[in-house]
């Protein structure tokens, strides 16, 4: 008897708690789908859009293509003149990255290793560059390009972007090679490794994820930069973000081409995403927890 | 302080367990008695911390109650159990002085300034922290972290148990020692039910009114440390429990003898015909090696560890060990073992089987 | 970690060096010749000293394009730091779910910034935009081309849209990091909600939260393109931030003394609240380890 008397109060807590885990569960839920939904929201408009015709978009509001088009994307993907931006923003985003990791590298090693005269000035000044706006540099960008003759190329951009993404990758890669005990290199060196036999066969794949994270922020901050590669090219290396303001003709803006361009851009963002999803998480914390 | 009731208890972390091999935690009824000091002994991964875990509820069994003081808390919150528990690694606020630290569990629960500052102190003392109180823990090393952690797991005089889950991994051997007499007084002094979780049992032993011995999942056998050595119910319990372990010789039994290829061995009792696979066992402490007396044994090695000897040797092609004091001489021609009747045990299929008297 | 003293590590860090040396030094040294010049077109200039500083520093116009700026980053920030913390709080912790917030989370980090301008741009008109179209018919009036405090919501949205994500995907790889004993300590010591949060995930979120910061702040500064797509700086100067009143002023009017010196000026400043955020950053780093 005294056991049932004193079952009925814990069972009725266990299941107020049953209910109050539920509620939380919920309220998470709903905080997510609001955020999701927050975000989402203008890109599906932008999605919305790009598949209507121009009459369509002007003239009645719908939350649904009425007569679905693709002919918005026909337009971009028939014209060298469009798709050829694609190609140059690719272009000088891939060498950028490259050119990023290579040169920080080695020196983020040193950083991360080795104590030598000004390291810790010079990586703060590194620092300063990311900190530096496009906008300061977009001038005289245009000028000391113009001077080597390198306006107009691929090859300029991705220097340009070198500016804020090389100290970027500087820091990331430190961070990283900072969680990788330093008794692996004596050991190397111990079993007669060169240096760079050694960098390249044992340390490299112990950062491996670094190497990913610091490409993909690479990736991303030139691929969404458009001030200087706008001003650093004319015709050959134009980037697509530049060339989306053509759609401004003489019959007004062709919302529906804008749309359509708009949402080709941010398809290789989705497919970089979706390939690093699964590091996406340990990846955003630069490998600093 | 209250009596611990577990019922028909099991857990599983899978969502639907099929066979009993998906249970981290085998079916298990047991009833911790209260004010007593136990230990649950076992490898790694044998389910002591996942038991202990469900007992302070921050894990829910698949099935089965837990009762403190026949009160059904299965489903109750860990705030509304009232339990203190330390964990393996130390987990203490870093942004929070040491006297915080300490304070923080007091807090909670809405006590009083003055009383909250007496406690700290006694804790302090305790842990021998005093000194510390008005410093960070964030940058303190790993075992003052660790003793801070027991510290709060003691702050409360209330609690119902106080749970220890390896508790003294991270901390110096010598530091190690004191603090186990230090729990064992508080122990004395309080009478808290507790529950000390570790895979050492030297710890286990020197800690623990009762020790429980858990093996893959499943609790093999509560007893004194007393009974773990004389009478291990499993062959784990043997093996697992002194140094060297229990010696384990495949054998055929035949009323009070124990058959080893064709020899025989002595029991104090008599056994009915068993099936499956039988075994004797018997700790090399009550092995004896000499010119005359027993079966056959070749000596391989002779270990002296300091108060005694170990002698590996090789019996009908079984490993086994046999203890000798410090000053017995071996000599070459010692080459026959005799087993002591009384401490000879029978295992089928593991578990210990009761004889009856020859 | 222990460094060793290694002088040849320059070496290492020679590289980057030179590629920073060319994209940063090089094209600073112009500003820096620029803003204490004067010219009249043809490539003749004359010594102007500090007048152009002088100059920058009594006129109103960068005063206000700063004070703007300021109220900009400080707002933006303000919303951000614990919107983001909230969402990475609510975010579930692993699984399916886990891997679909974060990428749909992402993918607004990985548009080029001129479409994000587009996007909102679109968005928020009342003719053809699902936002601006909305409001409308509820009967708000809003009209982010000619009502300055529309066009400021708007460009802040556009902001916590673009970039929440960002300290929310920090904030959650912090969250990873900490071990489930201190939730399960927690609950044994009988803490609420506020005080596992304020005493725990606080505490172990701070490093990544300031890298948030840093990032924020630094990018929100030099925000150009999202703000210049949707409102061009106006209504009047309304939105004319700092990089947009510096291209305005370098570009457009090519006005390149004054250009020059508030260029150099910016800079200061950045490096300045920059300085003060990693000097704050390292210090905790070293009392965290």
């Amino acid at each position: 008897m005294v056991d049932a008397t004193a079952q009925i109060p814990g069972g009725a807590t266990a299941k107020g708690q049953a209910r109050r885990s539920k509620e939380r569960i919920n309220s998470r839920a709903v905080v997510m789908t609001l955020y999701l939904l927050f975000l989402m929201l203008p890109i599906y408009w932008l999605l919305n859009m790009s598949l209507k015709t121009n009459t369509e978009i002007l003239n009645t509001f719908t939350l649904f293509p009425r007569d679905l088009t693709f002919a918005n994307y026909a337009t971009i993907l028939n014209d060298p003149a469009w798709y050829m931006g694609y190609v140059n923003s690719l272009i000088y985003v891939v060498m950028n990255t490259v050119i990023s990791l290579v040169v920080a590298l080695p020196a983020a090693y040193a950083f991360s290793r080795y104590q030598f005269m000004g390291d810790k000035h010079l990586f703060f000044w590194l620092l300063t560059n990311r900190m530096a706006p496009p906008a300061v540099f977009a001038l005289p960008f245009f000028q000391l390009y113009s001077s080597v003759g390198l306006f107009d190329t691929h090859i300029a951009v991705a220097l340009a972007h070198c500016l804020f993404n090389v100290p970027l990758a500087v820091w990331i890669l430190e961070g990283f090679m900072r969680g990788v005990p330093k008794e692996i290199d004596e050991t190397a060196y111990i079993d007669g490794y060169s240096f760079g036999r050694f960098f390249v066969k044992i340390f490299m794949p112990l950062i491996a994820s670094g190497i990913g994270v610091a490409a993909f922020f690479c990736f991303m901050f030139s691929w969404v930069e458009l001030l200087l590669s706008r001003t650093l090219t004319t015709v050959d290396a134009k980037p697509i973000a530049a060339i989306m303001t053509r759609t401004q003709g003489a019959s007004g803006i062709d919302w529906g081409v804008l749309a359509a361009a708009g949402v080709l851009t941010i398809v290789p963002g989705a497919l970089v995403i979706y390939f690093v999803r699964n590091y996406i998480a340990k990846g955003f914390a630069l490998g600093r927890v | 302080m209250a009596k611990i009731t577990l019922d028909n208890l099991a857990h599983s972390y899978l969502p639907n367990p099929a066979s009993e091999d998906d249970y981290a935690l085998k079916e298990l009824n047991h009833d911790w008695d209260d004010g007593a000091a136990y230990a649950l002994l076992g490898s790694s991964g044998c389910g002591k911390s996942t038991l202990l875990n469900i007992i302070s509820g921050l894990l829910q069994p698949s099935q089965g109650r837990i009762l403190f003081d026949g009160r059904d808390v299965t489903h109750a919150p860990t705030a509304a159990r009232n339990i203190a528990q330390v964990f393996q690694f130390p987990v203490v606020y870093d942004t929070m002085t040491v006297r915080d630290n300490l304070a923080f569990p007091l807090r909670n629960r809405g006590r009083d300034e003055a009383y909250i500052a007496e406690r700290v102190q006694e804790i302090a003392r305790m842990i021998g922290m005093e000194e510390m109180l008005n410093k960070k823990a964030r940058g303190l090393t790993a075992d003052a972290k660790q003793k801070i952690s027991l510290g709060r797991g003691m702050v409360r005089k209330d609690v119902n148990a106080l749970l220890f889950d390896e508790p003294l991994t991270v901390i110096d051997p010598h530091m190690k020692w004191e603090l186990r007499t230090q729990l064992k007084k508080l122990h004395h002094d309080f009478g808290h039910t507790m529950i000390y979780v570790t895979h050492d049992q030297t710890e286990a032993l020197t800690f623990a009114d009762k020790v429980v011995v858990m093996y893959d999942g499943r609790v093999v056998q509560i007893g004194t440390p007393e009974e773990l050595f004389e009478r291990p119910e499993h062959t784990f319990v043997g093996y697992f429990i002194g140094s060297p372990g229990m010696n384990v010789i495949p054998a055929r039994i035949d009323g009070n003898k124990a058959y080893v290829n064709g020899s025989y061995v002595e029991l104090s009792q008599s056994y009915r015909p068993l099936s499956g696979k039988v075994e004797i066992g018997v700790r090399p402490e009550y092995a004896r090696l000499s010119q005359t007396d027993g079966l056959p044994v070749k000596v391989r090695r002779v270990e002296d560890v300091g108060r005694h000897k170990i002698i590996r040797a090789e019996f009908f092609g079984n490993d086994i060990n046999i203890i000798a004091d410090e000053g017995e001489q071996i000599s070459a021609d010692m080459n026959r073992v005799s087993f002591d009747a009384g401490h000879v045990n029978v295992y089928a299929n593991d578990w210990r089987v009761q004889g009856e008297a020859a | 970690m222990e460094k060793t003293v290694n002088q040849k590590a320059w070496f290492l860090v020679l590289p980057v060096l030179l590629l920073v040396a060319f994209s940063a030094v090089i094209p600073l040294m112009t500003v820096v010749n620029y803003s204490v010049q004067d010219t009249f077109g043809n490539n003749q200039f004359f010594w102007a000293g500090l007048d152009w500083f002088r100059e920058m520093l009594s006129s109103d116009r960068m005063w206000n394009a700063l004070g703007r700026q300021l109220a900009f980053s400080g707002i933006i920030l303000a919303i951000e730091v614990p919107l983001g913390i909230f969402v990475a709080l609510n975010m579930p912790k692993s699984g399916f779910w886990a891997s679909l917030c974060l990428v749909l989370m992402s993918l607004p980090l990985l548009i080029p910034w001129n479409v994000v301008g587009t996007i909102w741009q679109i968005f928020g008109r009342v003719d053809i935009g699902l936002l601006g179209y909305t409001l409308h018919a509820m009967g708000i009036s809003y009209n982010y081309t000619q009502d300055t405090l529309a066009a400021w919501i708007t460009i802040v949205t556009m902001d916590v849209w673009h970039w929440t994500s960002l300290v929310a995907l920090l904030a959650y790889a912090g969250l990873k990091s900490i071990p489930d004993a201190y939730y399960q300590a927690a609950k044994i010591d009988q803490a609420s909600r506020w005080k596992v949060f304020r005493f725990i995930e606080l505490p172990k979120m701070m490093g990544v939260l300031m890298i948030a910061i840093l990032l924020r702040f630094m990018d929100s500064f030099m925000i150009y393109t999202e703000p210049f797509v949707v409102t061009g700086g106006g209504p009047g100067n309304a939105t004319t931030l700092l990089s947009i009143d510096l291209v305005k002023m370098a570009l457009g009017q090519f006005d390149l003394g004054p250009a020059a010196a508030f260029s150099i000026m910016y800079f200061l400043v950045i490096l300045l609240i920059s300085w003060v955020f990693y000097t704050v950053m390292t210090n905790l780093d070293r009392k965290g380890a």
